[in-house]
């Protein structure tokens, strides 16, 4: 990922953007923000937000026309927020006065402003705050200009006093009661000036509009003539005059005499200065409508209640469409925009921690992020890639996949992996690929669905082994490849058939690697070819809800496959809130479950919450995620031929893999009457029920204990305790030491505890 | 990694040299780094004691800081 392609993806999130009300307000108001604090009925902090925008908050809070409102997300549901209400008791309800702070070391440069109107004193309110010398012309005797037309009652005085008591504190010079006529001898005393005479019309010899408005550059405000710029009410018609931006045109004329004293460029990278578009995504389905809150006394705003219930009303627009649906991008209190640029961060160090790498191993890879987004940004693309540079650069932490690596060769070596023609056919019109998780966890359904499909079809070959998923998911690109090319090797040696398969990831990789092949699942198959008869009496009628698989989360006709099977097999389904194309992981995808146990846990157990009934999975590993947070879930496969094993968990590590190469054994006896060596430990292991389960959990297998007492054994390699009377043996197999606290036991050994360490012990 | 052996005298011997084990110096590795420390071993032929404490403990802190490193 460049910084080009860093940004591009950084911009397709689009949840730091402003609310519609920020950036419909010209000068920024953060209302979102002021609605938020005003719910927590901190009304400083509320002040505090909309002093920062606006220099007059008791000003503007009684008389803001509220561009703001037609961009409030509310507006489409019902009516927009009361903003200026709620302004107005901020200002109403807190001790903090308006005020300036001006720096201690002056500009030399003097800027000269004409008209003291809300333009020109934004203007003088903004400079003085970055230190420039300041001379104010008022034809007048007073500040404010037009504002002392507006009726009392709506603008009191006591608020224009107060807010322009901070000119007591600025350095500026006021001429009262004197009129600028021309700027003929008078620009060149100063170094910019500013001219905000509102509706007293002169227009200094400046070129002026259609209209009879002094012309103006519509961003930078600059005149025809150099240095000079000009705004406020001036450059409006009556009908168009609102105080606000006025306020605005302070703002951007100030940011223009800065520019142009500093000889920068007057008008690069504002667009998004005055009122703008903002691009963030709010989703408002399902929300009630509530009307606005009026206040019951109008001359006197909003009571502290009325506020909070206004306030209250504010839908706090945010998007956060991914994070709403995904446990794991919830879980590091982020979003897609932050994430991208850690894990940018991430792949760019040389020397030092590689914090995010846990955060880019955790994601499941599902790709429903990329579903809700309205930019299509998709962090399961993002962590894929990430991974892949971390395996190239050799920076992947080995323990994070070794595990699932170390399954994947077992079930492409030979103790697995299998491709044989139909007993009998020298060809074959299909193959069935079950997929290894299935073998694993259901091997007698492995068994009883080949020999259906030889019944009822002919020519159905066998393959078993694994696609190479755990490799891809694991970002070992090279290995997946390579495990990916063995079975197109093997699949073209049986003469390129069609490929059924009982696993979604089987399904999705095939179709998205091997470029002719024909691939579909068994579901679609069973749903053609009928199911077995009699297998609607497995279990009573019941209503299952179905838990869709997210590594075909867009294929619609295997979803209605599986519905209508339900449907033969005499039950009725109910849908998951997600699901279908917006289906969500079991907690596998990914390899999650091995790079963070935390993670992968909350996204069952946040699926599992979803419906009381009993759910329904075609993909093994769903059925065993959810079944060992002991959420009662069928696999397709145990509807039609019943539950073929005692704990909805599923089997552990050590018998999965005991599963496969007994299903290997088993078919090659039975149905091509090959008889293969079984290989028997030598001696026999021991190992309570909650001995196993630490191991499982420290992903031992018993093969693993049986190495090291074997090594122990054979070498006399080993500690004994004396107290307790066993013995202590530890031995290296690949890269990992495992240790095991053993004693003998009349046939064999009684495993009372094993451990792991990658470290190595050298000498 | 010096401090790995905080831990009692286990009351181990080694079945081979039939002697009772003692702290000794030991290298242990991990992805190009190595670090002297001092373990439980048998003063005769080497065989090393490391108690489950401290493979889960500090050992895997140390395996998960190199792995991010």
């Amino acid at each position: 990922m460049d910084q080009k392609l860093l940004r591009q993806r950084e911009a397709k999130c689009v949840q730091d953007n402003p609310p519609g009300c920020t950036a419909g307000c010209p000068v920024h108001v953060d209302a979102r923000g002021i609605a938020g604090a005003v719910c927590k009925e901190d009304y400083s902090a509320a002040f505090a937000l909309f002093h920062k925008m606006v220099p007059f908050p008791g000003i503007i809070s009684s008389i803001c026309d509220q561009p703001c409102q037609q961009s409030c997300r509310r507006r489409d549901l019902d009516q927009p927020i009361f903003i200026r209400a709620l302004e107005q008791i901020c200002v109403k309800n807190t001790a903090a006065k308006p005020q300036v702070s001006v720096p201690t070391v002056k500009k030399q440069q003097t800027v000269a402003i004409i008209g003291a109107g809300l333009s020109g004193l934004t203007v003088g309110w903004e400079l003085a705050t970055k230190g420039y010398k300041l001379v104010l012309f008022e034809a007048t005797g007073r500040l404010g200009g037009s504002l002392w037309d507006i009726p009392e009652n709506i603008l009191p005085r006591t608020l224009i006093e107060q807010d322009f008591s901070v000119f007591q504190n600025i350095p500026i010079t006021i001429h009262y009661n004197t009129v600028i006529d021309s700027l003929d001898d008078f620009a060149v005393s100063y170094d910019a000036v500013y001219v905000g005479t509102g509706s007293r019309r002169n227009n200094f010899g400046l070129t002026e509009d259609e209209n009879g408005n002094i012309n103006v550059e519509p961003i930078s405000l600059a005149t025809s003539q150099a240095k000079v710029f000009a705004g406020g009410s001036l450059r409006r018609n009556n009908a168009e005059r609102s105080a606000i931006m006025s306020v605005a045109d302070g703002k951007a004329a100030a940011t223009s005499i800065i520019r142009f004293l500093q000889q920068a460029s007057l008008t690069a990278n504002r667009e998004k200065e005055g009122v703008f578009v903002s691009e963030l995504f709010n989703d408002i389905t399902g929300i009630p409508t509530e009307t606005m809150v009026l206040p019951a006394n109008p001359a006197s705003g909003y009571s502290l209640e009325e506020a909070g219930r206004e306030a209250a009303r504010c839908l706090q627009c945010e998007c956060l469409e991914c994070v709403k649906v995904c446990e794991y991008l919830a879980h590091y209190q982020g979003y897609p925009k932050r994430y991208v640029r850690e894990v940018y961060n991430n792949l760019s160090i040389v020397m030092g921690i590689h914090r995010a790498n846990k955060m880019i191993n955790s994601c499941s890879l599902c790709g429903l992020c990329e579903e809700v987004c309205p930019g299509n940004l998709s962090m399961a693309e993002i962590c894929q890639e990430a991974r892949q540079m971390m395996v190239e650069k050799g920076k992947m932490p080995p323990s994070t996949h070794d595990f699932a690596l170390r399954d994947l060769a077992f079930s492409t070596s030979e103790l697995f992996a299998l491709t044989r023609h139909q007993p009998g056919y020298t060809t074959s019109e299909a193959i069935f690929y079950p997929g290894c998780q299935l073998a694993a966890s259901s091997p007698d359904h492995v068994a009883k669905a080949y020999r259906f499909l030889c019944e009822k079809l002919s020519g159905i070959g066998l393959m078993l082994g694994c696609c190479g998923a755990p490799a891809r998911w694991a970002g070992q690109e090279t290995l997946f490849r390579e495990k990916m090319q063995t079975f197109i090797t093997n699949w073209r040696s049986m003469g390129s058939p069609r490929v059924i398969t009982a696993c979604p990831t089987c399904y999705s990789l095939f179709k998205e690697n091997v470029p002719d092949i024909a691939v579909e699942t068994l579901w679609t198959v069973l749903e053609r070819i009928g199911l077995p008869e009699g297998c609607q009496q497995a279990f009573p009628p019941q209503t299952l809800a179905i838990h869709d698989s997210c590594t075909t989360r867009y294929d619609a006709v295997l979803q209605t496959s599986v519905r209508k099977l339900l449907e033969k097999l005499g039950h009725q389904w109910a849908e998951l809130p997600l699901n279908h194309e917006k289906t969500v992981c079991c907690g596998y995808g990914g390899l999650m479950l091995y790079a963070n146990q935390e993670v992968a846990h909350k996204v069952i157990e946040r699926r599992i919450n979803e419906s009381h009934f009993d759910y329904l999975a075609y993909c093994t590993m769903c059925r065993d995620n959810f079944g060992g947070q002991n959420k009662r879930c069928f696999h397709l496969l145990d509807l039609i031929w019943g539950v073929d094993r005692q704990t909805t968990a599923g089997p552990g590590i050590s018998e999965r893999q005991h599963n496969r190469a007994k299903l290997k054994q088993q078919l090659l006896s039975e149905l091509w009457r090959e008889h293969t060596e079984k290989p028997e430990l030598k001696r026999k292991l021991y190992i309570a029920d909650e001995v196993l389960a630490t191991m499982e959990r420290r992903q031992i297998l018993v093969d693993d204990a049986a190495k090291v007492i074997e090594y122990a054994e054979s070498t006399g390699n080993k500690l004994k305790d004396v107290g307790g009377e066993y013995y202590i043996a530890y031995f290296q197999s690949g890269s990992v030491t495992y240790w095991v606290e053993y004693l003998p036991q009349a046939d064999g050994f009684v495993v009372r505890n094993s451990y792991c360490h990658r470290i190595e012990i050298t000498e | 990694m010096h401090k790995l052996t905080e831990v009692q005298q286990p009351n181990l011997i080694c079945c081979k040299c039939q002697i009772p084990l003692t702290l000794g110096k030991v290298t242990l590795a991990y992805l190009g780094s190595t670090f002297p420390v001092e373990l439980y071993k048998c003063a005769q032929c080497g065989l090393v004691y490391i108690p489950e404490e401290l493979v889960n403990g500090k050992m895997k802190q140390v395996e998960a800081a190199l792995e991010d490193k």
